[in-house]
């Protein structure tokens, strides 16, 4: 019964290998950067509606990664990572789903979250750790997540999510559901063997899973050339029987497209889908890295060249869907927005002292307490020393 | 009441969850049709279906994140490691990701409904890598509960209670008595209660502490002992983690005297956990140093495997050097 899966090749009486890098993989491409669509390309279902709200989605994330970055070297904020070059992928998938679609993001994906409606307010809560974080102030910055939105908390441990997201596809494919789960990851996650697992599990399971990698070029400094040799991620997704495409990351219509076909095949077959989208991360890794370290101001120019946000609005305002106007005062309104918002959560109160023990357990063990006891009663002795909790309980 | 052996207590509490909830998923490497190489899933891909009881690869650290993903979805998610001596591929997943999923999203998600099920111990000849205790690495993992049952009515209980409680419970069956301890079970549903411990016998001159197979050794170690007329107040800890500080104190209290047993390595044991809490509770009421009977800081051998264990007579030795220290 098993051999029933393999597709096998000719008997032959001489050695035949195959060569590691036989799998030629084509890349879609549906938009140009001047914002005319290649000739007989098929286009996403997209209307004006949606192409806006993507659009503003676009412009919001763009400035909110400029101000939080600003706010890190004014030091009010600790950490930051753009999703800078990149905005495609993320926002592109999300915009591809249903709301009732469970996102698990790596790190580099609040643009999902962003077209989602995660508000303003909370994503500034949680960049300033204060009481009303939803994840109370327990997790570095850009550590979002929302029940509500149905995005998976992010979490700081690399490509953990890739078999949870499989588990995750399974129940809502065993409940019946009309959802899939979409999973994002770098081509460097890509390298942990919790990747291997996922992809492998949802095959074999038969779950509705789509997989994005990111192939950004870069896992911090290491290049991709020094993290695999295989031909990029999708060569991965044929070995695991997967159904696999290769896109443009930088081409949003490219991304919307690949993920409604990848999202209809998965709900409709049960199936896992895995999209390799190739593109590069223009900012640093995170506010505490810096690039000039280990790549060129050439090959950063030439992927400038390729911003994804300039090709959309090319597109847009070849639909007479936009214009300059408009563009200078969404631009002009986020900035004075989100320089607000930075006001307001960074004098918000650090989160009570009894959240240390809250949600370890449903229910804190008597031990927790007894340890908490002894913290406040410590705290008490030294006030001073202690000015965010200090007088608070 | 029906006499079943601990395998049949776990099937039958794995019936009861299954039955009861139909986003009830076991899965795990061979517990579909085979059900599982001790046979705890047996019968239970035929009566619920393949959705519901299958194979999964071999990959454990695959097996818990997708567990995990599963149990974060809302199902009701019974994994199952083969041997605990393979738990470790799994490590990041249960001790980064289990334990601190509610933690970590602020409550917003939890794999609360996440079971843990995998044999562990020695004593049947399965050398360094079908033998081992694992329980004090989970133990140092906040947002775990870690479990371990004695006997047949001890699991069922013990399991269908962990798999009902809203944290994800890592439980080790001890699988030298999967076949070998035969006990009454009823069939019907009923639950033990999680972090507590269990007096399984009084006495006055000294406390005997231990959990799972170990249980069976400090019992007979106790008996030896009151023929040469030492009362052992013999305790079944159960719950490894979060433990019951509370039951413990109070019979040390009384005795004076705590000795405690563990199949696995002395070093950083739970044992020693167990020592210095109980020092600090009861300090002025020790008569004697808390002993520990432990394995020898060695991987778990084969063919010296009888001198190895902490068995019987070594519990006997230090019940009398406790006593008359």
């Amino acid at each position: 019964m098993s051999t029933e899966l393999y597709n096998d090749g000719p008997v032959v009486h001489q050695p035949t290998f195959i060569d590691g890098h036989s799998v030629e993989i084509p890349e879609l491409r549906i938009l140009q950067q001047d914002g005319t669509t290649y000739p007989n390309a098929d286009l996403p279902d997209i209307d004006q509606t949606l192409a806006i709200k993507i659009y503003h989605t676009f412009a919001f994330h763009r400035v909110f990664d400029e101000r939080m970055v600003a706010s890190q070297r004014q030091g009010r904020l600790s950490f930051y990572m753009t999703a800078l070059g990149e905005e495609a992928a993320s926002v592109g998938g999300a915009a591809g789903l249903q709301p009732q679609d469970m996102i698990m993001m790596q790190y580099r994906e609040q643009g999902a979250l962003m077209f989602r409606g995660f508000s303003l307010k909370n994503f500034m809560n949680q960049l300033f750790s204060n009481a009303d974080d939803l994840g109370k102030g327990r997790q570095m910055p850009i550590h979002y997540g929302s029940k509500e939105l149905n995005c998976m908390t992010v979490s700081s441990t690399l490509a953990t999510q890739i078999p949870q997201a499989t588990g995750y596809a399974y129940g809502q494919k065993l409940q019946g559901l009309d959802a899939v789960t979409i999973c994002y990851f770098g081509e460097g996650a890509a390298s942990e063997g919790d990747f291997h697992a996922g992809l492998n599990m949802a095959a074999v399971q038969e779950v509705p899973v789509i997989f994005f990698c990111r192939n950004n070029g870069y896992a911090i400094s290491t290049p991709a050339d020094e993290q695999f040799r295989g031909n990029g991620i999708a060569s991965r997704g044929v070995g695991y029987g997967i159904k696999t495409i290769r896109i443009d990351g930088n081409d949003i219509l490219a991304v919307l497209k690949a993920t409604q076909i990848a999202r209809a095949y998965a709900v409709k077959e049960h199936k896992p889908v895995l999209i390799e989208a190739m593109s590069y991360r223009l900012g640093a890794h995170s506010t505490s890295d810096d690039p000039s370290g280990y790549r060129t101001k050439e090959e950063e120019a030439k992927w400038q060249a390729n911003d994804p946000i300039l090709r959309m609005k090319n597109w847009l305002v070849k639909q007479n869907w936009w214009d300059e106007a408009q563009e200078t005062a969404l631009f002009e309104k986020l900035r004075e927005e989100i320089l607000a918002a930075v006001k307001v959560a960074e004098v918000i109160d650090k989160p009570h002292i009894d959240t240390m023990i809250t949600d370890v357990y449903d229910v804190p063990s008597a031990q927790l307490q007894a340890q908490l006891d002894e913290v406040k009663a410590h705290i008490n002795k030294y006030p001073e020393a202690y000015p965010f909790t200090a007088g608070k309980f | 009441m029906a006499q079943l052996n601990l395998l049949h207590a776990i099937n039958s509490a794995l019936d009861i969850a299954m039955a009861e909830n139909e986003r009830t998923v076991c899965f795990g490497e061979d517990v579909g049709h085979f059900g599982g190489v001790f046979r705890a899933t047996s019968g239970l891909q035929e009566k619920y279906g393949k959705a519901r009881c299958f194979n999964t690869p071999l990959v454990e650290q695959g097996i818990i994140g997708f567990a995990n993903g599963l149990a974060a979805q809302g199902s009701v998610a019974i994994a199952e490691i083969q041997f605990a001596d393979y738990i470790f591929p799994a490590f990041d997943q249960i001790v980064n990701e289990a334990a601190k999923f509610r933690y970590r999203t602020g409550n917003e998600f939890n794999v609360g409904k996440l079971t843990i099920r995998t044999p562990y111990g020695g004593g049947i000849a399965g050398g360094l890598y079908h033998s081992q205790s694992p329980e004090a690495y989970f133990a140092h993992t906040p947002g775990l509960k870690v479990v371990i049952p004695r006997n047949p009515y001890q699991a069922k209980g013990l399991l269908l209670a962990s798999i009902r409680d809203d944290n994800p419970v890592i439980f080790f069956e001890p699988k030298r008595l999967y076949r070998a301890s035969v006990g009454e079970v009823p069939e019907e549903d009923y639950q033990l209660p999680l972090g507590k411990a269990e007096v399984v016998q009084t006495g006055t001159d000294i406390t005997l502490l231990a959990w799972g197979a170990q249980m069976e050794i400090i019992e007979k170690a106790a008996q030896m002992a009151s023929n040469d007329g030492i009362s052992c107040e013999v305790i079944d800890l159960r719950t490894i983690l979060p433990w019951d500080i509370e039951t413990i104190s109070r019979s040390v209290m009384k005795t004076g005297r705590l000795l405690i047993s563990q199949e696995a390595p002395l070093t950083a044991g739970f044992a020693s956990e167990i020592a210095a809490t109980i020092q600090n509770e009861c300090f002025l009421h020790l008569e004697s140093p808390i002993a520990r009977v432990c394995g020898l800081d060695t991987p778990y051998p084969l063919a010296l495997e009888k001198e190895y264990v902490s068995d019987h007579l070594k519990v006997y030795e230090a019940i009398k050097k406790t006593v008359n220290f």
